[in-house]
């Protein structure tokens, strides 16, 4: 064990900024429950419940971007599907929450979710058994995301599939998930999902308490994530993953089983799109099939692209931003959005391909160079 | 009655007693060469989409020893050394390591593991990594995954490093980016990697291209320092290189081979100078 | 019923010249006026006997209830249901009679018998029309129940048929009525009942089953037989019928995929547009048709090139702006043009609204080709699999023969080497991408035909498209065609037994795990290039 927290608490040396950016995240955290539990509605600095579950909600879709930062630009492996990995945790938590619901849906059925009621059904399908325990809910959140992934990344990886082929079989991997949960046989609700919940643990989902202690569990694991991710980036195992990205012939040549380590970090990125999806569900009140949809998959990919891929504040940075523009923007001009994302997407691979952190990056290298110029002259 | 006969003679086959069981044979074991052959490559043969790559080759080489291979372009170099290396899997024959590792059986990172180095033709590092974690990497170490993530440089890892940076001159650059190398400090660089992985057999496609005559000269000098400790493999189509390395030289031609020995008995050799010159040369 | 209603305004068209009927069943339909329901099919018999064909408007007014007569002066009016509004028209020249209401007029009555009776008699009266097709059809209306009259004329007729087709109808017809006849020999019913278990008609199904069930258990037993040998053809051309589907949706996976396999397979770019430019060629035939509203037969011939040019040049400016810039970055250049396909859709709903828009189909290309009564192809589905095929051999012999496909070739093979060979590598990366966009676009015209157009209409495609050509064998057009063709077929023998939704689950697994275990596709490019 200690062992672990040694190898926890040495080598910062690569990710300088990750402790401040985590002080900076719990510190505008607390900051912003505080506000909003001890001010006043009316005060000037209040912070309103709606604007908690929003950044609670941009601090899920972070860590999903976090978690395809860590493949895409770590290791090279453009995921299109990892939208599929977080809607199935998020499908875990909407079980849990569905069976805390009890006999207070519609049809007051004591065991049965509403739609199954509905669809008359006798009884609960086995792999609705044990959801209403919490802990089990999350253990299969982060299991069945991970297990998938192992499954999937196990035959892809193994079998050399690479670049773009397997890009587009991680988008089927996603449609065919987004088909499958349509069907109202599978037993999750359908084309209406799961919603309708009414509290986790026992406190009410709609008290501001609730809120606040969601949004805040949700930046605290988003923290740990990070430093957690960037700690096991930074070891020689973070280097053997760039070079698998930049070569990966060379690291097979020189011992390393490079399959393996991708299905692993694979699995590693899918349990925290898990983690991500089962945060996010009882934040925003909903889960249905429309989170496999690929179009969701592939606006991962731009918030990391914005943000600068291969650095992982930058994932985090480029998932808020572009969040919160497209709330801004939807709330604006709905129409115009898609235009405004179809053109991030096309200036961002032509002109900013390594995100705004790399832009960062050449800035500061330019002061550097006119600094050490002024010095020689 | 013929089955019998066929499950006795498998049965005198499994428990014959020159060779020793797969599963018995320790994955990590040394290379056994007690008969003082490093490499047997036997009856193989390759196509590619009816181009016969490799045709009945047959080779042996001497631990420790350091030989060429030689050959015009397509006659089958590459793909050997894809073959030795795992790269590619032949239609028929066998390579055996040693008297024991069956290579055939293995995948690359098993063939690197079990000392076996290979130089690729175009120069590849990992660009986006200092020199000093190029090295690293390639280091002879537990490359299984959790090994990997909780492993630590030791002292005795880093004097490695230090010594290979050394030896391929790069000491100073050790903390730079492998990618603002120039070409001819790659091709050093990638050297390095394979001596960094202590191997026994190392495998060097074409180490001079694109090189100056100095830094040429100083790889001729490397090379020739690590045979004997080491077994050594090189391709090259500079003569003038081979001449100043080889003391065996195989010419391959078509996939198989036409002639061994020494170089003053290659230059000699009349099948040699008829592929090489043509057929007058040769009647001359 | 479309067949049905061009046949009904072909029979009116033949009968007008006779206009009104002769003197001997003028009187006879006077007195029909005052007949007595009970009375009435008497009157029928002794109408047909008079042999008018005129007659024929009457009958089916009478039969469908809309045969009225006037109080005043007993003159037979049809009632004719116009915008809403009961008008009477004369029987014979359609023409209205203006200033009659309902008031004026009284109904002729029809009961059940009656409407049987009528329906022989219009049958009848129409086997001896001059067109076979009218022939077929009224020995088929025949077939649900004959008369003892029925079975006389056509036994009358039945030798003077032309046509080999009614002839074996009218042998079926008289099969029906011999099989059941109770005074017929046996041996007569029973090789009236072989003859039956040959044909697949509905109404000889029923016949057969009735004698199943009958006392007589020599013709039960043959019946059975019969029904048997029946049941065989039908699950046979059921088979074919699936076939055709399998192979419907191939022919759209082909086309939808055709494009992708030339600018994915052959230039190695990968285009997340190209379902827009699907799209933008279904677009491109909705608004040709707006444009020549009088000419929708024609307008196919003018969309598709329309539609080629569109997505095409499309293509041409996306591959110049954008993709000639990420080269040798795949995963960039995906990214990219998933941002272009974005922008394409939201254009497309900007300025034609995100509803589905109906595009209509030629009338040459509607209706279908009804082989036997089991087994009808619609024609719409037939011209496009032609279609696709044809587009597919058409593509494949541009880049066989043409410079064009030379260079395309070269510069896909060898890059550089093309270039140093003097292959102005730019232009051709241009062209190819406009090829293939335009080809998407033609397939476009064909899916506006298939399906809805909305700005989504791309994005279905998108995945199946890349699923076809990575089946197939990137750079491989021949595979192309085999995967999508088989993916297809497979599709539709799927679903009877899993439903829509699992076989297109189940086909993409297949596919999944099959690229795992042969990443480069059905068939690979061999070979160290391949590398």
């Amino acid at each position: 064990m200690s062992k672990l927290i040694n190898w926890f608490t040495e080598g910062r040396s690569s990710g300088q900024y990750t402790l401040p950016f985590v002080i900076l995240l719990l510190g505008v955290t607390v900051l912003a429950s505080a506000a909003n539990l001890l001010l006043p509605q009316d005060s000037a600095l209040y912070v309103s419940t709606y604007s908690i579950t929003l950044l609670g909600k941009y601090l899920c879709y972070a860590m999903l971007a976090l978690a395809v930062d860590i493949i895409w630009g770590y290791c090279g492996i453009l995921s299109l599907g990892h939208g599929a990995f977080f809607a199935l945790g998020g499908y875990a938590m909407g079980m849990y929450l569905m069976r805390q619901i009890g006999d207070r849906g519609v049809y007051g059925h004591p065991e049965l979710p509403d739609f199954m009621v509905f669809l008359d059904w006798q009884e609960l399908p086995w792999f609705w058994l044990g959801m209403d325990q919490f802990w089990f809910a999350m253990v299969v959140a982060v299991v069945v995301p991970g297990l998938l992934a192992f499954v999937f990344g196990w035959l892809a990886f193994r079998s050399r599939v690479t670049g773009v082929y397997l890009s587009i079989m991680t988008q089927a991997l996603t449609y065919a998930l987004l088909l499958a949960f349509f069907r109202n046989e599978m037993g999750f609700g359908g084309n209406n999902g799961l919603t309708d919940f009414k509290e986790i643990l026992g406190f009410d989902l709609q008290a501001d308490s609730t809120r606040v202690s969601l949004f805040i569990a949700t930046a605290v694991i988003l923290s740990l994530v990070l430093l957690a991710s960037q700690r096991i980036l930074s070891s020689r195992l973070g280097k053997v993953t760039l070079a698998v990205r930049d070569a990966e012939p060379r690291t097979r040549f020189i011992g390393y089983r490079t399959e393996r380590y991708k299905v692993w970090l694979f699995v590693y990125s899918a349990v925290i799109a898990g983690v991500a999806g089962a945060l996010y569900v009882p934040q925003v009140g909903i889960i249905n099939p429309g989170e496999f949809s690929p179009i969701n998959s592939i606006e991962i990919v731009i918030w990391v692209a914005v943000g600068g891929r291969g650095t992982l504040i930058g994932a985090i940075i480029g998932a808020l931003l572009v969040n919160y523009a497209k709330t801004r923007f939807t709330a604006i001009m709905p129409d115009g959005w898609l235009f405004a994302l179809g053109a991030l997407f096309v200036l961002v691979t032509l002109f900013l391909p390594k995100g705004l952190m790399g832009l960062y990056g050449q800035l500061q290298s330019k002061r550097r160079q006119s600094a050490e110029q002024e010095v020689q002259s | 009655m013929s089955a019998l006969e066929n499950s006795l003679q498998g049965l005198r086959e499994t428990f014959r007693r020159d060779q020793v069981w797969p599963f018995l044979i320790d994955k990590q074991s040394k290379v056994d060469v007690s008969n003082q052959m490093i490499l047997y490559v036997e009856g193989l043969n390759l196509s590619f989409d009816g181009f016969k790559a490799l045709n009945d080759l047959n080779l042996y080489v001497n631990d420790g020893e350091l030989r060429c291979l030689i050959g015009a372009n397509g006659a089958g170099k590459t793909t050997l050394m894809d073959v030795i290396t795992g790269k590619s899997k032949p239609d028929a024959g066998s390579v055996y390591f040693g008297q024991t590792h069956n290579l055939l059986t293995k995948d690359e990172a098993d063939i690197a593991q079990l000392g076996i180095g290979r130089k690729f033709q175009k120069p590849t590092v990992f660009e986006e990594q200092t020199v000093f974690d190029n090295l690293e990497l390639s280091l002879k170490t537990d490359k299984r995954v959790i090994q990997t993530l909780f492993a630590r440089l030791s002292p005795s890892e880093i004097d490695r490093i230090d010594e290979v940076l050394a030896i391929i001159g790069l000491k100073k650059h050790r903390f730079m980016k492998a990618g603002a190398l120039s070409h001819g400090q790659k091709q050093w660089l990638e050297i390095g990697m394979l001596l960094a992985a202590d191997p026994r057999l190392l495998l060097i496609d074409e180490p001079v291209a694109g090189m100056t005559a100095q830094e040429t000269e100083r790889t001729a000098e490397l090379l020739t320092s690590l045979a004997g400790e080491r077994t050594v493999i090189v391709v090259e189509h500079d003569m003038e290189f081979v001449r100043s390395i080889a003391r065996t030289v195989t010419v391959l031609h078509q996939g198989s081979v036409l002639a061994e020995g020494t170089m003053d008995q290659i230059q000699n050799n009349k099948d040699v100078i008829e592929v090489y010159l043509g057929e007058e040369a040769a009647e001359a | 019923m479309k067949l049905f209603l061009s046949l009904c305004l072909f029979l009116s068209a033949c009968m007008t010249p006779a206009l009104a009927a002769s003197a001997e069943t003028d009187a006879l339909l006077q007195q029909l006026t005052q007949t007595k329901l009970s009375k009435m099919p008497a009157m029928v018999q002794q109408l047909e006997a008079t042999g008018d064909e005129s007659l024929l408007p009457v009958f089916r007014a009478w039969l469908a209830g809309d045969l009225h007569y006037i109080r005043d002066d007993n003159t037979l009016v049809v009632e004719v249901d116009v915008n809403g509004v009961d008008t009477f028209q004369d029987p014979y020249t359609q023409a209205t009679i203006a200033g009659l209401t309902s008031k004026q007029v009284r109904k002729i009555k029809v009961n059940n018998k009656l409407r049987g009776l009528l329906r022989g008699v219009i049958a009848r009266i129409q086997l001896t029309s001059r067109d076979a097709g009218v022939r077929e059809s009224a020995v088929r209306a025949l077939l649900a129940d004959i008369d003892d009259e029925t079975f006389a004329t056509l036994e009358r007729i039945y030798p003077t048929e032309p046509n080999s087709d009614v002839r074996s109808t009218m042998q079926t017809a008289l099969s029906i009525y011999t099989a059941q006849d109770q005074n017929s020999s046996q041996s007569a019913r029973l090789a009236a009942i072989d003859v039956l278990g040959d044909s697949l008609e509905n109404d000889v199904r029923n016949v057969l089953l009735s004698l199943e069930r009958s006392d007589n258990p020599v013709l039960s037993s043959a019946a059975t037989q019969a029904l048997v040998s029946i049941n065989r053809q039908v699950e046979r051309y059921a088979l074919v019928d699936q076939l055709f589907f399998g192979l419907s949706l191939g022919s759209v996976l082909l086309l939808a995929s055709i494009g992708l396999a030339i600018t994915f397979g052959v230039m190695g770019v990968i285009n997340m547009a190209h379902g827009e430019m699907i799209m933008l060629g279904a677009y491109t035939t909705y608004v040709v048709q707006l444009l020549m509203p009088n000419y929708i037969d024609y307008s196919i011939w003018v969309a598709i090139p329309a539609a080629f040019l569109v997505s095409g040049l499309m293509g041409v400016v996306i591959e110049r702006l954008v993709i000639c810039r990420l080269h040798g970055r795949p995963l960039e250049t995906l990214l990219a043009t998933f941002g272009i396909s974005l922008i394409l859709q939201q254009l497309v709903r900007t300025i034609f609204s995100p509803l589905n828009r109906q595009v209509s189909t030629p009338s040459w290309m509607s209706g279908s080709w009804e082989i036997n009564p089991v087994l009808s192809l619609t024609l719409n589905r037939l011209y496009i699999l032609a279609f696709a095929l044809l587009v597919f051999f058409a593509l494949v012999m541009i880049l066989k023969k043409s410079s064009l496909g030379l260079n395309v070739r070269a510069v896909s093979q060898n890059r550089s080497m093309a270039k140093a060979m003097g292959v102005k590598t730019e232009w051709v990366d241009a062209m190819t991408f406009g090829l293939g966009s335009g080809i998407a676009g033609i397939a476009g015209v064909a899916l506006s035909q298939l399906t809805n157009v909305g700005p989504n209409l791309g994005q279905a495609y998108i995945i199946d498209s890349f699923m076809v050509v990575v089946f197939g064998g990137v750079g491989n057009l021949l595979g192309t065609l085999v995967a999508a063709f088989t993916l297809g077929i497979a599709n539709k023998f799927l679903e009877p037994t899993t439903g829509a939704v699992l076989a297109a689950i189940f086909v993409l697994v297949f596919i999944i795990l099959f690229i795992q275990k042969r990443p480069k596709g059905l068939f690979p490019q061999k070979g160290r290039a391949a590398e």
